[in-house]
């Protein structure tokens, strides 16, 4: 039963990548790739990493929106989009180059050794010493902690790069276009889901020291949350010279930062942390890197700044 | 055939389909979305290896499933700041294309 559920959901996956990759309309393959993202999710359940399944959904939902906004606002200076085809004799080489490349990784993935080699065990022993029961959380943030430091700090340089795609005169300006307020439903679901969202999105942090979550995939959510506001035109984006978002997107990694120099003085070194003190240290860094995660990613989808300061 | 298997099996298929969107789509959007499919690809090949080192009362290896988790992140930054490069050539030419202007137009 489970065997064929697990079938039918590859090949649904499948299906929809084939659609968002191939149909020709950019609108239609967008609404395929969120439907690739969310049935990816139900994979990674499948593959027992709920964890993962959550990041996937929520960075699934906010890149297929990144994409459409984009679309549309190529199509507005793309009036008459050109016909382009590679030719195809192109096509058919590419073809043949990808089926090579798919099938080394499928036979490579056919014949992986066993017993297979993990870390799960040393995960598990050291576990007690981060008081945390979530062994995904305790990579993320104890034995890995440098990882996670360093991802945050290029989601703040991907932010930096953006943002200096402006134009020198929209400098300190705010992104996007003004909120234009929108009627039902949009105007309807914008009022009615961002305070369930943010409470799962609170609770999904809070609870991740023993529960499948994380600052990363909360913060998404509380970012998903505000992007469904923008949307429907509740709220403006904020100019990139606010200094409160200045604020909220360096808190994480500085408090990640104070921490880690911290544990020179008071632990082992750099990152490390005093005994018994793992797991507070650690939710006041998520809570900080939740504030971080969500401001960021709101800002890398507003995009640079587009409107000129004051305005 | 086990979860780890079926679905690595899928991601090789895939990060095939993804590399063939990235070549074959002329328009750089639909490149950045293909890109992306074949990302999905390669995490669901590494999310297999990490079902198949399941142990210690874990359903699957937890070092692999944090190194996942930061990839979906950085991945997710790369295409926000593609997708900026993408509007701005397009603001500033007119056109989101990469092939070269046939008229000599802006960006010739």
């Amino acid at each position: 039963m489970s065997t064929a559920l697990d079938v039918g959901l590859a090949a649904l996956v499948l299906a929809v990548a084939l659609f968002a990759v191939l149909t020709r309309a950019t609108f239609a393959a967008t609404a395929g790739f969120l439907a690739y993202g969310l049935l990816l999710a139900l994979a990674w359940v499948r593959l027992s990493a709920p964890d993962i399944a959550l990041a996937e959904a929520s960075v699934g939902a906010v890149t297929a929106v990144l994409l459409l906004s984009a679309a549309a606002r190529v199509r507005a200076h793309d009036a008459e989009p050109a016909e382009e085809r590679s030719d195809r004799f192109v096509r058919v080489l590419a073809a043949c180059l990808c089926a090579a490349v798919s099938a080394a990784i499928a036979v490579a993935v056919w014949f992986l050794p066993a017993p297979a080699p993990t870390l799960a065990p040393a995960a598990a022993t050291h576990l007690p010493e981060t008081g945390l029961g979530n062994p995904v959380t305790a990579v993320l943030m104890a034995y890995r902690a440098i990882d996670t430091l360093l991802e945050k700090v290029v989601l703040l340089v991907a932010l930096v790069a953006l943002w200096s795609l402006a134009p020198d005169r929209r400098w300190g300006g705010r992104p996007g276009s003004p909120p234009v307020p929108q009627a039902a439903p949009l105007g309807f679901l914008a009022r009615l889901l961002p305070p369930i969202g943010v409470v799962i999105g609170v609770y999904v942090v809070w609870n991740s020291a023993d529960e499948p979550g994380g600052a990363f995939q909360g913060g998404t959510l509380l970012a998903a949350m505000w992007i469904l506001a923008r949307l429907a035109g509740l709220l403006d984006a904020p100019a990139v010279s606010a200094r409160r978002l200045r604020i909220a997107l360096v808190a994480g990694p500085l408090a990640f930062l104070a921490v880690g120099f911290a544990g020179f003085a008071w632990a082992d070194g750099f990152l490390s942390y005093p005994a018994g003190w793992a797991k507070p240290l650690i939710l006041a860094i998520e809570v900080a890197m939740t504030l971080t995660v969500a401001a960021t990613v709101v800002m890398l989808v507003e995009g640079p700044p587009a409107r000129e300061p004051g305005r | 055939m086990n979860p780890a298997t079926l679905f690595g099996l899928c991601g090789a298929a895939l990060i095939g389909l993804g590399l063939f969107g990235l070549i074959v789509q002329p328009r750089p959007l639909r490149k950045i979305l293909a890109f992306n499919v074949l990302g999905g690809g390669v995490f669901l090949v590494f999310g297999a290896v990490a079902q198949r080192g399941a142990a210690a009362g874990f359903g699957g290896d937890p070092v692999p499933h944090g190194l996942i988790i930061t990839a979906i992140i950085v991945a997710f930054a790369a295409t926000a700041l593609a997708v900026g490069l993408v509007l701005r050539l397009s603001e500033e030419t007119g056109n989101a294309s990469l092939s070269e202007p046939d008229d000599g137009g802006p960006g010739a």
